[in-house]
């Protein structure tokens, strides 16, 4: 009985949680729609379940840098370095697994780490000092970019390995594609540890006013700290399951990765001053960048001009804000 | 003394809600007029209408007889009006005489600005007014207090003749603020008009003539100030006689919790002793810099202590940050409510628990209810005014926020709850409920630290004063012996070493 009850409860608080979630970002779930409306009435191939499954691969990696780079900016911060860490592990995993001939079982753990101290450093930077997040991000995104060219010699590290090839494109429950896990760990990974502990409170305070959170005791450099690295962790881990699908390491895999994961969260309606921001915006922020790229792909837009929608979208987006908090 | 400035019958709406219905104001050449009331009575709209900065609904405005409007921010200044914000409005990296000639620099024939002359210009005034200032000094080497003389001189320059000071005392010290009457007594010889608004009832006796008081957007009187007695003074502005504007009762226990001996930082704090009992307020006094501020975030882990013992309930403690005092139910409420208390762009909700997360947040489950009542609780015994727990702090009154604040450290404090200016820039209501909180705290058994800065505050409310000067203790005076006096007399006398 009481077990029920708790069920119950757990659903009922799914589901508030859910109606929250809508409301709160009710703009941009409008926009969503009307895109796949459009796109469903333009082209025939958009509404498949096929197409649906390939969108879904399409927006993981950034699904799981998106996440990481919402706690960030949330905090205050801005990480520009997850494009780099990307190409780290990924290019270390490969090249760990051909060249020096380690399991994919280790090599894996150990690529992971390597792009996760990156975040470790960055943390150590950004938590004892008040050099801006965005120079020492900015300066190991080059930093990681060039390790990973020096590494890979500049050229592609193809890679032969089963394990390798499962992590990157691999089914599991009968058919369900490997990449819808990783997402859906990630964003209940992220969605618990932003609303339903401490730390994500913490967060929340920092980002809002540093010195005000000091005063409530609360251990500034700790939750700067554990946001870099965390951000650090998920770049890695996006890193390998990058390389994985095109069963390689390439030396600018994860270019310009930052920049999209920024903007999904730019678009779920995230604040870039800190303080304010939710997970189910970015969510619906990187389906939405996710929607578009796929759409755009169908009907066969030139990718020139891709650039230019994408950006004209966020513009749109921010300027929505802009006049929505104006009014207020 | 012929009137300079005229409003009459002014009426202000936002949307369908009357911030201003019929108010008055007429201030004469070489007077010095406060503007009175609590926060929200509407001062701050009747002098943004008077700047150009909103436009009135109704009623006149005239200057020197002649009736003018005041379309936009330039139209003001160009009738002699400048208004010196509470936040001063100057550039820190520039010097006094580019303050001065910010956004209309004097240009040479090629286009370069004429440094030398603004220089000169802007010397010539500071000569003037006997301010021992160079024009050529950048604006971050200036006190508060001569970046505020700047900030005259330049509303001066434009030929301001009517000069609005909004709470302009509000970060100086004693020393400071008679520098500034200086500065209003040249400017009145001057047959200007100043408009003065403060919370501090001194103040007012200090330096104005006249004092029009405001309550509810209504224009209720106005009076001379020698003629006016203080307490109607204040039930003009609270529309009722607070009899019980302090409440004190006897609650002190004969139990030592705290007691510190010989504390120092190394820089602000020296050799500072004191004890603390149960259910006592100890007020701490002192001129501004005097290191009070210091004294007590050395106690609570927020500034590094070098020498001295700390005894809390017979042994000793040492906390190296907030976290760990919070930890034996300590409290501090700091000084700066914006800077250094609130989350403002987050709701009453978060900021009241935050100190207290893991009593509804643990196990990755959030109890929501538990928060509300948490919340809720607060709202109620503190009489917040907001719009629900969710309203964005930013948008509640000074008075509210503070309340706000006080009730996040309530949600934690067990045993020492420190108070650094409890009461500043919070209206006179506010203020009444304030005292009676902290009354009650004590009498629950809470020992209070109750740093300020207001002398009528610390006799009334303190069981004894520590009195501090150059960051040594001069003194602690019992509850007998408190009297403006006696606290200045101690705040002022150096300690030779």
């Amino acid at each position: 009985m009481k077990h029920k009850n708790a069920k119950e409860h757990m659903l009922k608080n799914f589901g508030s949680n859910l109606i929250e979630g809508i409301k709160g970002n009710g703009g941009i779930i409008i926009g969503l729609i009307l895109i796949c409306i459009l796109l469903s009435v333009m082209t025939e191939s958009f509404l498949t379940v096929k197409n649906f499954s390939n969108i879904m691969r399409q927006i993981s990696v950034n699904v799981i840098l998106a996440c990481g780079m919402t706690m960030v900016i949330i905090l205050g911060g801005i990480d520009l370095s997850v494009g780099s860490i990307i190409a780290i592990s990924g290019c270390l995993c490969c090249g760990l697994i051909t060249n020096t001939g380690l399991p994919a079982a280790i090599a894996i753990p150990v690529s992971i780490l390597a792009g996760t101290l990156v975040g470790v450093f960055n943390g150590l930077v950004i938590s004892r000092t008040t050099i801006p997040p965005f120079i020492v991000t900015l300066a190991m995104m080059n930093v990681g970019r060039g390790f990973a060219r020096i590494y890979t010699k500049s050229t592609t590290i193809l890679v032969d390995d089963e394990l390798f090839t499962f992590i990157g494109s691999g089914k599991v429950f009968g058919g369900i594609p490997i990449h819808f896990i990783y997402m859906i760990i990630v964003i209940v990974v992220s969605g618990l540890l932003l609303n339903r502990t401490k730390l994500g409170r913490n967060i929340y305070a920092v980002g809002d006013n540093k010195q005000a959170a000091a005063y409530s005791g609360i251990n500034t450099k700790k939750v700067t700290m554990t946001v870099f690295v965390l951000m650090g962790f998920f770049a890695a881990c996006a890193g390998i399951i990058s390389s994985a699908r095109t069963f390689s390491g390439q030396f600018n895999v994860g270019e310009g990765a930052e920049m999209d994961a920024i903007s999904a969260v730019v678009l779920g309606g995230t604040s870039m001053s800190g303080g304010v921001g939710r997970l189910s915006g970015t969510i619906i922020g990187c389906i939405v960048i996710g929607v578009l790229n796929n759409g755009m792909n169908i009907l066969g837009i030139d990718s020139s001009w891709q650039y230019v929608v994408k950006g004209v979208v966020v513009l749109i987006a921010v300027f929505i804000d802009y006049f929505k908090k104006r009014k207020e | 003394m012929s009137t300079l400035l005229k409003m009459k019958h002014i009426t202000k709406s936002f949307s369908s809600n009357k911030v201003l219905t019929d108010v008055d104001l007429s201030v004469a050449e070489g007077e010095v007029h406060a503007l009175l009331g609590e926060n929200g009575a509407g001062k701050s709209t009747l002098m943004k209408i008077l700047g150009g900065i909103y436009a009135k609904d109704s009623g006149t405005i005239s200057i020197s007889g002649k009736e003018v409007q005041m379309h936009d921010v330039m139209a003001a200044r160009d009738y002699g009006v400048s208004i010196i914000h509470q936040e001063l409005m100057l550039a820190q990296h520039l010097t006094v005489a580019e303050n001065v000639f910010m956004g209309r620099e004097i240009k040479k024939k090629s286009g370069l600005v004429d440094l030398p002359k603004q220089e000169a210009q802007t010397q010539n005034f500071l000569d003037q007014y006997n301010i021992p200032l160079d024009a050529n000094t950048r604006l971050d080497k200036l006190t508060i207090a001569e970046q505020q003389m700047i900030e005259i001189i330049r509303a001066i320059s434009f030929g301001a003749r009517i000069i609005v000071m909004d709470e302009p005392t509000s970060s100086l010290s004693d020393t400071e603020v008679e520098i500034l009457y200086k500065m209003i007594r040249a400017l009145k010889s001057k047959k200007m008009a100043i408009i003065y608004i403060s919370h501090r009832l001194n103040e007012l006796y200090d330096i104005t003539d006249r004092i029009t008081v405001l309550r509810d957007g209504k224009w209720i009187g106005t009076v001379i100030t020698k003629e006016t007695k203080r307490a109607d003074l204040i039930a003009m502005m609270v529309g009722r006689d607070l009899s019980s504007y302090y409440t004190k009762s006897d609650h002190v226990v004969d139990e030592v919790v705290l007691k510190v001996s010989d504390l120092s930082d190394g820089n602000k704090v020296k050799r500072v002793s004191f004890d603390l009992k149960k259910g006592e307020i100890l007020g701490i006094a002192g001129l501004v810099g005097a290191g009070r501020s210091e004294t007590v975030e050395c106690i609570f882990g927020l500034r590094n202590k070098k020498a001295g013992t700390i005894e809390y309930k017979g042994r000793q403690i040492n906390f190296r940050s907030p976290e760990e005092a919070m930890k034996e139910g300590f409290g501090l409420v700091p000084e700066d409510r914006k800077k250094e208390g609130l989350f403002l762009q987050s709701g009453v909700r978060f900021n009241t628990t935050i100190n207290v997360i893991p009593q509804f947040l643990y196990k990755f489950t959030w109890n929501k209810t538990k928060e509300k009542n948490i919340v809720a609780e607060k709202i109620n015994d503190m009489n917040i005014k907001t719009a629900g727990i969710e309203q964005v702090v930013s948008r509640l009154s000074g008075g509210n926020q503070q309340k706000v604040l006080i009730g996040r450290w309530l949600c934690s404090t067990k045993t020492i709850l420190i108070l650094d200016e409890p009461t500043r820039g919070v209206d006179v209501k506010t203020k009444a409920e304030i005292y009676t909180l902290i009354d009650h705290l004590a009498a629950s058994g809470l020992s209070i630290i109750m740093v300020s800065s207001e002398l009528p505050e610390l006799i009334n409310m303190s069981d004894r004063v520590m009195v501090m000067c150059n960051g040594y203790s001069t003194g602690i005076l019992q509850r007998k012996d408190l009297g403006q006096e006696s606290i200045m007399t101690l705040a002022t006398s150096e300690v030779s070493v």
